[in-house]
């Protein structure tokens, strides 16, 4: 299991690439990236913030459920903090697992809770200002099929 | 003594990112009311408890929960990660 959180941003075809040759006895690597919508040219960007020190633990405490919960080989999560540009990689999960169906279902529930049980915050800047994204009643409704 | 953090619009409202905190509040409620006291920013941005969380120790908790042996409270609205 990786979790890094950082402002650099990161290279999706090798991370993907070297984590699925890390791991073994997997058949199925699922993977998710999110990028900085532009909101039809309207952002300019997105300012994210985080809480050092919780955030790693928070990431790492949901990847170690996913695992307690599916049949995985490995885990990878890398989240960026920082002023990004539209177009940029925000965030990648990969999961890998002897079967599809975990690897997958695993993606997903760890994207549901990073969503909203990481201490990120969002803020959209743009033409008209800067704005805090605020959490949608719908993401957190998400974690309730899990 | 205890280190009180903010993050995002509630480090906005209230002016700055930590704090340490003389206190004897006995739960994180009771050091919302002391700091809501304070100064019209902090009751600005304790308005409405509905958005905000509270972590206490890096560990999401509530607002009724104690203080007790508690050396960091961090306030922040909803996460939106991911």
């Amino acid at each position: 299991m990786r979790v890094d959180v950082q402002s650099a941003p990161f290279d999706l075809g090798f991370e993907l690439a070297a984590f699925t040759a890390g791991v073994r006895g997997a058949g199925a690597v699922v993977s998710f990236t999110g990028l900085v919508r532009d909101e039809a040219g309207t952002l300019s960007g997105m300012e994210i913030e985080h809480y050092p020190g919780m955030t790693e633990k928070a990431i790492r405490g949901i990847a170690e459920e996913a695992a307690r919960r599916w049949a995985l080989a490995d885990v990878l999560v890398i989240h960026r903090h920082g002023r990004l540009a539209p177009g940029e990689a925000i965030m990648m999960v990969a999961t890998a697992a002897p079967h599809r169906g975990d690897a997958f279902a695993a993606a997903e529930y760890l994207m549901d809770y990073l969503k909203s049980r990481a201490p990120f915050w969002k803020k959209e800047l743009g033409a008209g200002g800067e704005a805090w994204v605020a959490a949608k009643d719908s993401d957190e409704d998400a974690l309730k099929r899990w | 003594m205890i280190d009180v953090l903010y993050f995002a619009w509630v480090r906005e409202r209230i002016g700055l990112p930590r704090e340490r905190i003389e206190t004897g509040a006995a739960t994180v409620a009771d050091l919302v009311e002391e700091l809501r006291a304070r100064e019209e920013r902090y009751a600005a941005a304790f308005a409405d408890l509905s958005s905000l969380r509270v972590a206490l120790d890096q560990e999401l908790s509530s607002f009724d929960a104690p203080l007790a042996g508690v050396r960091e409270v961090a306030f922040f609205p909803p996460m939106t990660g991911g």
